[in-house]
């Protein structure tokens, strides 16, 4: 990659980010992954701070399949950006969550380019911002012309723990072909209160009723991966650190 | 000795005086019936009992007398309300000084369920993702916890839900489901009932638990709190508007709750003047 310039909240993909920490980061190097034709791959990238910020770009083959599942928790900033291309008949599932409490931002940004007809992708994202947190998902899925029996889904859904936290939410849908089916749900909200209540009349504390609803909302995001179980505990000890 | 002690209670609901001075006394042993008309105050009553936010009372107050040792907080730091006992010499004193007699409205509502107070609602919460099993040995464990009793092993819970799950003639694979997501109203309240079953409370508010069911699910659920609940150191406050539920569970007292005021009480058979009569007719 050459020395592009530090975007600028001009570029849309940058809109939220938090630039001055990206800044000494700038330029990030490009992971490239590719799956043959009829091959598949997962990838578990829980964030760290060794690699707060990355870049991949992955090329499914025709018929190929690969699951990604995210971890963005517990850094100060932590942004994952991804361009996916899909040959015929490929599949991508992403499932994300992102936890972010003080005054993190997170961030995951991805194109999923439907390049041939009949791939399917589905994204999930569950993000809980408590404090001052961001977090934010841009998400565009790209139909090509001529990809004929794309089924593509998102699923972005935030629960604000503060009314100081904030969400921003993007699903965006760009479409060349006709015959497509491509769904995208979007919510922010809070913790039901009834629900809190429902479980405290139970006698289950405040804390420990916020922590088993979150858990429940964060697991659709992990749902199906190989390394579920490892994923949900880790989310979970963030998560005790939220509430 | 009483359970529940109720004296001149006022609360408002956003800002809106709903109960306006209700006086109420229930001993041990004993189930009572609240009738009344729509808008009377009966469920705001049983929000008020169990702590509900939103539910503001302005004056009286709420006695309970637990025979549960409670020892307040929830083990993971210091409680934000502590019980408050009554300064009153104690009418029934146990040697192993339980049964104090404990201020409910100070207590969160989470603490008044470690207490024994068990509300069961109108209209079941559902909780997606989260199973029946985890939520309940979660509440009970808690329960159990604030009570300094020691918590109930996986093996040891499934066996109690297994146990009242059987009680209500619920599926206990309906208990591996997220709570009430997907249940029929009466499965609601089945599962209201399986949960009191599990959770054992010493008294219990039933807001309106007959609504919805059918003949079958009236009799079984009936049956249910007369099983779980009918024990002389237990005690019920029936929520209803039909005299149905009351032939399954028969009443010591029927109070009629208008504006916010009991404005009559009677045994039984006040229900069954008030099937017959209406509301407007026996209060007046």
């Amino acid at each position: 990659m050459t020395a592009l310039a530090l975007p600028t909240r001009r570029d849309e993909d940058f809109r939220y980010a938090d630039l001055e920490a990206l800044a000494p980061l700038w330029p990030v190097l490009v992971e490239t992954i590719e799956v043959a034709a009829g091959g598949s791959g997962a990838l578990t990238i829980v964030a760290s701070a060794d690699a707060p910020v990355r870049s991949l770009s992955i090329t499914l083959g025709a018929g190929a399949a690969f699951d990604l599942r995210i971890l963005n928790a517990g850094l100060a900033y932590g942004r994952i950006a991804l361009s996916v291309r899909l040959d015929d008949g490929a599949d991508f599932t992403l499932g994300a969550a992102q936890l972010g409490s003080a005054s993190e931002t997170l961030e995951i940004v991805t194109t999923v380019t439907h390049g041939a007809p009949n791939a399917t992708s589905r994204q999930t994202v569950r993000s809980v911002l408590a404090g001052h947190a961001t977090g934010t998902y841009l998400g565009k899925v790209a139909v090509a012309r001529g990809a004929d029996g794309t089924d593509a889904a998102q699923s972005v859904r935030a629960m604000l723990l503060d009314r100081t936290a904030t969400a921003n939410a993007k699903p965006e849908l760009e479409i060349f072909a006709d015959d497509v089916k491509c769904a995208h749900g979007c919510a922010v909200g809070e913790l039901d209160a009834q629900a809190l209540f429902y479980m405290a009349s139970r006698g289950v504390p405040p804390a420990q009723a916020k922590r088993l609803m979150l858990q429940a909302f964060i697991a659709e995001a992990f749902v199906g991966a190989a390394d579920e179980d490892a994923l949900t505990a880790a989310a979970l000890e963030r998560l005790e650190t939220l509430v | 000795m009483t359970v529940l002690h109720i004296t001149n209670l006022s609360a408002t609901v956003a800002g809106k005086p709903i109960l306006k001075g209700l006086s109420l006394a229930i001993g041990a042993g004993e189930i009572h019936a609240i009738m009344g008309p729509n808008g009377a105050g009966k469920s705001t009553l049983s929000y008020v009992l169990g702590g509900r936010p939103g539910y503001e009372v302005t004056s009286g107050s709420v006695t309970l007398t637990s025979p549960l040792p409670f020892r307040g907080g929830d083990g993971g730091g210091v409680s934000p309300v502590r019980p408050r006992f009554d300064d009153s010499p104690h009418p029934n004193p146990s040697p192993e000084g339980e049964g104090l007699n404990i201020d409910l409205l100070a207590l969160a509502p989470h603490e008044r369920a470690a207490l024994g107070l068990f509300l069961g609602f109108q209209y079941p919460v559902e909780i997606p993702g989260v199973s029946f099993v985890q939520f309940l040995r979660e509440s009970l464990n808690s329960q159990r916890k604030a009570r300094g009793e020691a918590p109930l092993s996986g093996g040891e819970f499934l066996k109690l839900a297994r146990e009242k799950a059987a009680l209500l003639k619920l599926d206990m694979e309906m208990l591996k489901r997220p709570v009430n997501v997907g249940f029929s109203g009466g499965e609601k309240k089945r599962a209201e009932m399986v949960q009191m079953g599990i959770l054992d409370p010493a008294f219990a508010v039933l807001d309106e638990t007959d609504s919805g069911l059918d003949i079958d699910a009236l009799r079984v659920v009936g049956d249910g709190i007369n099983a779980i609940m009918r024990r002389p150191d237990k005690a019920v406050l029936l929520i209803t508007h039909y005299q149905r539920l009351l032939d399954y569970v028969r009443p010591d007292f029927v109070h009629i709750l208008s504006a916010g005021r009991i404005v009559k009480t009677g045994g039984p058979e006040l229900a069954h003047r008030l099937e017959a009569e209406g509301y407007e007719a026996v209060a007046a």
